[in-house]
């Protein structure tokens, strides 16, 4: 269930790939964290879409000309409009219908946000995707029918195209927000997809899947005050990460152990225990308790070092 | 439940909520399999209720719960059901009736500096090939280049005249003919908008250079006393389709003003607004070159008497005028007022 590469599943990972996160205001005023997507992703959306493409324009090509007979005269001139129309229109369609995705992102689990956290407006699905003219069908259109529209074009022609096709093509990987142009003229953003995924309360015994030894319920460890008091939010978080941890995993039970035994020497914390597990299942319930009443009171105890009221 | 948990505030409410929050990601489930028309009614209005009721958990998670699961579940599905509540509009139907009764219409409107600016533009090139050619019909080939299709200055008068009037086409390729002039002419519309985003330089040029063309051919047409006729066979989709490139060409300054000069606003806002404006005003373009190429493909070539030729030629610019000056202004000044 906790899969650990998702940047919204809690773990430590998430907190190495801060730097592609965005914040971005509802319209009701309440603030919303959304990972950008990365230049693989887009990428590999976009293909998908190309092949998509390409099909779809087959596709009709084969099914017209079957149903009419490849002489008919009209085939040629509906087969360009329609090849003209799902070049330049493809993307834009399903960005309108699908708020935001097309097959090809719907399948890699990105899509088009308004960068300000308004509606996604009609006008700023066409102005991003009109802009792949230029992006990407002109360079390639002129790399690929240079010879027969430019006979005997110089070298220098052919690196222009090429680095034209480059700068746009790689423009993502040059920018803080992975923008390409289409985004910087449109106001949008892609996002990744966040997964939704609501784990069992750690302090809520009766949902937990109990893994090893029962115990008997009821508290049998006891914290006194000054013992909560020398840890801070930073540390539950982390605790909370090591018990969300896969059972199952080779690396758990060592962790547990290891960090019971440290938080005992950090207590001072006198009586034995047998189950690490459920001594440190107990010390988060305990911790949160004291921390989330600490915050009603106004008190937000970031971490260890910060100074105790 | 004994122990510490029934303490916990962060516990009991999630306890009182969590059903809710349930109810609605089934609902951005179902969405997101099957699309927002596939909801009932009533699950259709559940929506937004159960969104703002999740968008205050999470506020409140987030001043209450130190269980980062929790906030990051919520975060997660808010997330997911704002692009729901916030993706796109559905109703096609009515984004479209929207553009062509008002925005389409708006645009243009809104634009019109930058569309006088492009007509200069065009203007400047046909003068100067015009003027130029006229005075030395070598300059023909420089300006018309791969457009004259055998049409050249070594042309005698009666070849020239017969490739106004006759058509070159078997009615059975017409289709094709305004297939392949519209696709081809829509992306040059599309890449003169584009290449505003490159500070407006080459849509300039490109403008100027379509201004070139048409002042070459006009000059070596008036030269044989063929002016009168050229234009008759030029205008009747030349009205349309000039108009359209010169949207084009104005969405593309719209593009490099807000690249170059964002005024008051930061420049990725500038460029933002303009982008949008001008995509408007393109994709009202590229339906116009669809207008276009019928009209060329098919009109021009079955219909060569020249007093009609001139009728439709003025009865679309008369309607295109009146569309652009007049369409929405009511509904224009009403959004404005809400915005």
């Amino acid at each position: 269930m906790t899969d650990v590469d998702d940047p919204f599943v809690p773990g430590l990972r998430d907190l190495a790939s801060e730097k592609l996160v965005r914040e971005l205001v509802t319209p009701e005023g309440v603030a919303l964290r959304f990972k950008l997507a990365g230049a693989g992703e887009r990428a590999a959306a976009f293909v998908l879409d190309a092949i998509l493409q390409i099909v779809l324009v087959a596709a009709i090509a084969i099914a017209l000309s079957t149903a009419a007979g490849s002489g008919a005269s009209w085939l040629r001139a509906v087969i360009t409009v329609v090849s003209f129309l799902v070049v330049n229109f493809y993307f834009a369609f399903f960005e309108i219908r699908w708020q935001g995705q097309t097959p090809g992102k719907r399948r890699i689990g990105i899509r088009v946000i308004d960068a300000r956290g308004g509606q996604l407006e009609a006008s700023s699905v066409l102005a991003r995707n009109l802009i792949r003219e230029l992006e990407i069908w002109t360079p390639v259109r002129f790399l690929i029918l240079n010879r027969l529209l430019w006979p005997g074009a110089p070298q220098w022609a052919m690196l222009v195209a090429v680095a034209w096709t480059l700068v746009f093509l790689l423009m993502p990987l040059f920018n803080k927000d992975k923008l390409r142009v289409g985004d910087l003229i449109a106001g949008t953003r892609v996002v990744i997809q966040p997964k939704v995924v609501l784990l069992p309360d750690l302090t809520d015994g009766s949902e937990a899947p109990e893994i090893g030894p029962v115990a008997p319920r009821g508290a049998a460890f006891e914290f006194s005050d000054a013992q909560l008091a020398i840890y801070g939010i930073y540390e539950l978080q982390v605790l909370e990460g090591v018990l969300r941890q896969n059972a199952s995993d080779l690396g758990y039970w060592e962790a547990v152990r290891t960090v019971s035994e440290k938080i005992r020497t950090k207590l001072d914390y006198a009586e034995v225990v047998r189950d690490d597990e459920r001594f440190l299942k107990e010390f988060y319930a305990a911790l949160r308790a004291h921390l989330e009443k600490q915050m009603l009171f106004g008190q937000r105890r970031v971490d260890k070092h910060a100074a105790k009221k | 439940m004994t122990g510490a948990g029934a303490a916990i505030r962060s516990v009991e409410f999630r306890r009182e909520r969590e059903a809710s929050w349930r109810e609605l990601e089934e609902l951005v489930r179902l969405v997101d399999a099957k699309g927002l028309r596939r909801l009932t009614a009533e699950q259709l209005a559940r929506l937004p209720h159960l969104y703002r009721a999740t968008l205050s958990s999470l506020s409140v998670a987030r001043s209450i719960s130190l269980d980062r699961a929790l906030v990051l579940y919520l975060e997660s599905l808010v997330g997911r059901a704002y692009f729901v509540v916030y993706g796109t509009r559905q109703h096609v139907g009515r984004q479209l009736a929207d553009f062509f009764t008002w925005r389409w219409p708006a645009s243009v409107r809104a634009a019109r500096w930058h569309i006088l600016f492009a007509i200069a533009i065009t203007v400047a090139g046909v003068a100067m090939a015009y003027s130029l050619t006229r005075n030395n019909s070598d300059y023909y080939y420089t300006f018309a280049g791969d457009m004259a299709q055998g049409r050249t200055p070594a042309s005698s008068t009666t070849e020239l005249h017969d490739g106004l009037y006759h058509s070159e086409s078997t009615s059975e390729m017409l289709g094709t003919f305004a297939a392949d002039l519209f696709s081809h002419n829509a992306r040059i519309g599309i890449l003169a908008f584009a290449l505003g985003f490159v500070a407006g330089l080459p849509t300039l040029l490109l403008l100027f250079y379509n201004g070139l063309t048409l002042g070459a051919f006009a000059a070596l047409y008036a030269s044989r006393g063929l002016g009168w006729d050229l234009w008759g066979w030029l205008l009747p989709h030349g009205v349309t389709e000039l108009t359209a490139v010169i949207l084009c060409g104005a969405g593309g300054f719209l593009l490099a003003h807000g690249l170059v000069f964002p005024g008051a606003k930061p420049r990725l806002d500038a460029l933002r607004d303009r982008g949008r404006h001008a995509a408007m005003l393109v994709v009202g373009a590229v339906i116009m070159l669809f207008v276009a190429g019928l009209i060329e493909g098919i009109f021009r070539q079955l219909v060569t008497d020249i007093h009609v030729r001139y009728a439709v030629a003025a009865s679309t610019a008369v309607l295109w005028l009146a569309y652009f000056g007049l369409c929405g202004r009511a509904r224009e000044r009403l959004e404005r007022g809400n915005a």
